[in-house]
């Protein structure tokens, strides 16, 4: 039902927002002077998850949704304070409210333990009378495929709780009761309509209802909706007296009622022993409701808006706080959100993909004017240079609608540190900055993970424990500080902790017992510090259960890369390590040089080039038998051959030197990158080849050329790796080897 | 005619389902996120029957209600659809002026064959 | 995902015919996006014999396989009449480079046979059928096995 899953899927990102509002509501609490509408904000919040997540049956979001809420309303209603301890406990009601969000999104089991103790927490600040509510939420999910149940117009909820108390009591017996139901105009007034009351009370059992029209003047055309007509029924029914109290509950200040149970009788009495009918008129009990409701609301609804004069006065309150109230709002809209427009992904998607097509149309077009060697007069590059700023500028704008704050996923962090001081008995305090900075919703999506991680590391290695903290002199509550910029065309993205800093000489030691460096290796300080970006460098043995899962550093370079980013470490000992994450604005396009290496054209990122150098003969040094170095202002410098490492064959006559690329590496190594030519430097759209085909070693993606060819964008450091590792040509996917043999066999 | 149902609420994610609900039962459906939106909208659409929600920001379910009783003085019914269920906020409603009660989660079909009763209108 | 063939109710469907390995093949219609006449790629490193490299289908960079050599029956000769079959498959579009497109065939599912137990488990997996056609055996191609996530593709 894509109906249903389309609302299902908005539900989800409502909560999103809603979890937001949440995190931001609660921070602002901690603000003694915080208004009274803060915390109904927050409550809202709570309240709204929880009454969608009953539409689609998320019983276990439900049940701590409503606790939680119960506890907000007791704050929201003064019978509480919100001092900062039960802020805390709110802070981490609000983390587990968004885990249980998540699971019940992605369809996986939450991590019922937390919730638990979480939950038994806010139990503790509610008294009984706050249990039994409890009970509603067991109540019927959104089924649309469900049966039709016959409701009790009036609360839908007491009579299906009724009817089954019915159901088990004694069904033998019965009772009959007889009404006397005078309406008054107020009753109308409200919306209601006696016949519907009827309905709701047939439903109980057998009714028989007769109408006393004495109290209208003959010559009065029958009306049911005027007052006047007294009601008189007989409700033969197995249910309590009760029952027939809460049908009469939303009108009981509405009418004259007097209900009397005449007499209790076994089932198999006969029904039509008493009737107190007193016209002639009296009408027999409909059986089928809807069809005697149907029918004569027609002939009534004319009579609705001609309304008596007897008006109660506005209530004062209420008249007085309306208009202020729709004056507050307004004035609030004028301050508030700026308004948005929610539009699908897709659309902006294929948006991006036809202003790519542009870009490429417009380099192929500038092309084909070169091409034709037009004289000098043409006065065409004006033109033609408008036409590429303005396609320029609508990709930009295009960009920037995917691009999205970093506050949710800094809220996100904020949570993360709480369950990690909480886990490890640290105590840490988040700090953002920069939350508002716009990055692109990809970027966000997958930073998500290696964010994870990282904040986690931070909190479980990076921050020592309270005690050695106040030993040392420091607050004894630890910074993780979280900071978002533009800068100079990237985004800047830090992680940082005011720990005890990297233990250099433990790294150090590990990695040669792990054999990543040799045990006599000499190394500077930032490059003991990236070791731990080297694959096989943690390892579930030393980290401790809550940094576990068996997720490196390595995996988190690794996610970063793929974005096109790169990260690195500074660490000062006793001052706290900081992590950096450095991303181009955009995933969509790239300023590369247009190169060839062995007879193809490709491109490589101008950001990760140094400098480009056409070597003189006397600056190149063989050693051994394919070790080439270039010597740059007296360093001596690898040369990665750019195509030998591709496994490409070059033409025996191609010039033998080349051009070279100075790249320097994480590892901050100086490496360069022979090439056979630079032929163009340019802005590129970049295309993913892994969407469908899969990862090639040495290549990040690929892109469209004017003349519609597509060329390989480089990953130069993953090329300066695949060197390093004396890697020949080898399978992409072990996988496709096998089957490729298969094949073959 | 089709009947019009003006509902209220805050909830995105109610709102949807009660536009797919009552739209697949062919009510003309209209909606607001707040209670001032949802009295400005009654005014607009002048509807059948109303669902409001009780809490919502700038106003709520019961200033609805009563600015719908007191202000628009109208008759129509006007249902609560909320996920409480106390007497007190019952009775709170009902003085106001609210028709019914109908305790969220709702189911559909029951939600239809209510509002088909209140108002009369096979749809 | 594509339509296998049920006993209780048969349908027509129809299937594209080509050659590739001087083997008849054909695949639905429905998985084929559309038929192009063989360009020159770019190529990809560090790939197998049957990658012949990437295309720009009109905007997109999708993969080119040799379909020949990847059910190893040797690399398609060049010849002007070989063309590529783009196809979707498993979200992933890609191209099939093959000998030549023959004819449009519908086809009673009923008239699907199950493929003979051969010995080669990975050909068995990657046809999905075959059907009789004159004195000719056409396979129905199984995209999905043939290039699904085992063989390479992204997942």
């Amino acid at each position: 039902m894509s109906g249903q899953q389309s609302i299902r899927d908005t539900f989800f990102e409502e909560c999103e927002e809603l979890l937001e509002a949440l995190v931001e509501g609660l921070a602002e609490m901690e603000d003694p002077d915080h208004s009274k509408e803060t915390v109904n904000a927050v409550f809202r919040a709570v309240h709204s998850i929880k009454g969608g997540a009953g539409a689609f049956g998320l019983d276990e979001l439900v049940h701590f949704a409503h606790t939680f809420e119960t506890v907000l309303d007791k704050v929201r209603s003064d019978t509480l304070e919100a001092d900062p301890d039960l802020l805390k406990l709110f802070q981490r009601s609000g983390d587990q409210l968004a885990n249980l969000v998540e699971a019940a999104r992605d369809d996986k089991d939450p991590n019922r333990d937390a919730q638990a103790v979480v939950l038994g927490e806010l139990q503790k600040y509610l008294g009984a009378e706050d249990a039994e509510e409890e009970i509603v939420f067991d109540a019927m999910g959104l089924d649309f495929g469900a049966e039709l149940v016959l409701p009790d117009l009036l609360d839908i909820e007491d009579t299906s709780d009724s009817s089954e108390s019915a159901d088990s009591s004694d069904g033998q017996s019965s009772l009959k009761i007889a009404i006397r139901f005078a309406p008054k105009r107020s009753l109308f007034e409200n919306g209601h309509e006696p016949l519907l009351l009827f309905d709701a009370i047939a439903e109980l059992g057998t009714l028989t209802v007769s109408a006393d029209t004495s109290a209208i003047p003959a010559f009065a055309a029958f009306d049911p909706a005027e007052p006047g007509i007294i009601w008189k029924l007989t409700l033969e029914t197995s249910e309590s007296e009760t029952v027939l109290h809460e049908v009469f509950e939303f009108v009981d200040s509405l009418c004259d009622i007097d209900i009397k149970v005449q007499q209790q009788e076994k089932q198999s009495a006969a029904p039509s022993e008493t009737i107190e009918a007193e016209q002639p008129k009296a009408q027999a009990a409909p059986d089928v409701p809807e069809a005697s409701a149907a029918p004569e609301a027609p002939e009534m609804s004319p009579e609705r808006p001609a309304r008596g004069p007897v008006k109660q006065p506005a209530p004062s309150s209420s008249a007085a706080s309306a208009p202020a109230n729709t004056a507050a709002a307004a004035d609030r809209d004028h301050r508030g959100p700026k308004p948005t427009l929610r539009v699908d992904l897709d659309r902006v998607d294929r948006l991006i993909n036809t202003v790519g097509e542009l870009i490429i149309n417009q380099a192929m077009i500038v092309q084909r004017i070169e091409e034709l060697d037009l004289p000098s007069g043409a006065n065409l590059t004006n033109e033609l240079e408008a036409y590429k700023l303005l396609a320029r500028d609508i990709q930009e704008g295009v960009m920037a609608i995917r691009a999205q704050p970093v506050k949710p996923l800094f809220q996100r962090m904020s949570r993360i540190v709480r369950e990690a001081s909480d886990a490890t008995g640290k105590n840490a305090r988040m700090v953002t900055v920069g939350d508002a900075t716009e990055v692109d919703k990809t970027v966000i999506e997958r930073l998500a993970d290696p964010l994870t991680h990282m904040v986690r590391n931070a909190v479980d290695h990076g921050l020592e424990s309270p005690e050695k903290r106040r030993a040392m002199g420091k607050d004894e509550i630890g910074t993780i500080r979280m900071s978002a910029a533009h800068r100079s065309g990237s985004v800047f993205i830090e992680i940082g902790d005011d720990g005890a800093g990297l233990n250099r000489p433990r790294i150090l030691e590990t990695a040669i017992k792990k054999g990543l460096i040799a045990p006599d290796a000499e190394l500077s300080e930032t490059e003991i510090d990236n070791l731990l970006f080297l694959p096989g460098f943690s390892t579930a043995a030393e980290v401790s259960a809550l940094s576990g899962r068996g997720v490196g550093m390595d995996v988190v370079k690794n996610a970063v890369q793929a974005l096109g980013g790169r990260v690195s470490i500074t660490s000062t000992p006793g001052r706290g390590t900081t992590f950096t994450i450095i991303l181009p604005l955009t995933l969509a396009v790239m300023d590369g040089f247009v190169i060839s290496v062995a007879q193809e054209t490709m491109v490589i990122p101008i950001a990760s080039i140094l400098e480009t150098i056409t070597p003189h003969a006397r600056d190149l040094h063989r050693i051994g038998m394919y070790g080439e170095v270039l010597r740059v202002r007296g360093r001596y410098v690898p040369i990665v051959d750019v195509a030998q490492n591709l496994g490409l064959q070059r033409n025996v006559d191609t010039n033998g030197n080349g051009v070279l690329l100075l790249v320097e590496t994480e590892m901050q190594e100086l490496n360069a990158l022979r090439v056979d030519a630079i032929h163009d430097q340019r802005q590129v759209v970049i295309k993913s080849l892994e969407s469908n085909y899969g990862r090639i070693p040495g290549v990040s993606a690929a892109t469209i050329l004017g003349d519609g060819k597509i060329a390989l964008i480089l990953d130069p450091e993953e090329l300066v790796k695949l060197n390093s590792d004396d890697v020949a040509p080898m399978p992409i996917i072990a996988n496709q080897e096998d089957l490729h043999h298969a094949f073959h066999s | 005619m089709t009947t019009k149902v003006l509902a209220i609420d805050d909830s995105r994610t109610i709102r949807n389902l009660l536009r797919l609900s009552l739209e697949t039962a062919g009510f003309e459906f209209h909606s607001a996120c707040d209670g001032v939106e949802g009295v400005a909208r009654f005014a607009e659409v002048n509807p059948d029957v109303v669902i409001t929600d009780i809490n919502m920001p700038n106003m709520d379910g019961y200033g609805v209600i009563e600015t719908l009783r007191n202000r628009d003085r109208t008759s129509v019914p006007i249902i609560v659809l909320t996920t409480e269920s106390s007497d007190d906020l019952k009775a709170r409603a009902r003085n106001a002026g609210a028709t019914g009660w109908i305790v969220k989660p709702f189911d559909d079909a029951s939600l239809v064959s209510v509002l088909r009763r209140l108002t009369g209108h096979a749809a | 995902m594509h339509s296998t063939p049920e006993a209780s109710e048969a349908k027509t469907f129809e299937f594209v015919a080509f050659s590739a390995g001087s083997q008849s093949y054909c695949l639905e219609i429905t998985q084929i996006r559309e038929i192009r006449r063989w360009a020159p790629v770019t190529a990809l490193p560090h790939t197998p014999s049957d990658v012949l490299g990437v295309m720009n289908l009109r905007g997109a960079v999708i993969p080119i396989f040799d379909l020949a050599a990847r059910f190893g029956l040797g690399k398609t000769p060049d010849n002007e009449r070989n063309v590529v079959i783009v196809a979707a498959a498993g979200g992933n579009t890609i191209g099939l480079l093959v000998e030549s497109v023959s004819e449009i065939l519908s086809v009673n599912t009923d008239t699907i046979q199950q493929t003979p137990d051969i010995k080669s488990e990975a050909t068995r997996n990657s046809i999905q059928g075959v059907i009789a056609v004159d004195e000719e055996m056409i396979r129905v191609v199984n995209l999905d096995a043939v290039l699904g996530a085992d063989a390479g593709l992204a997942a």
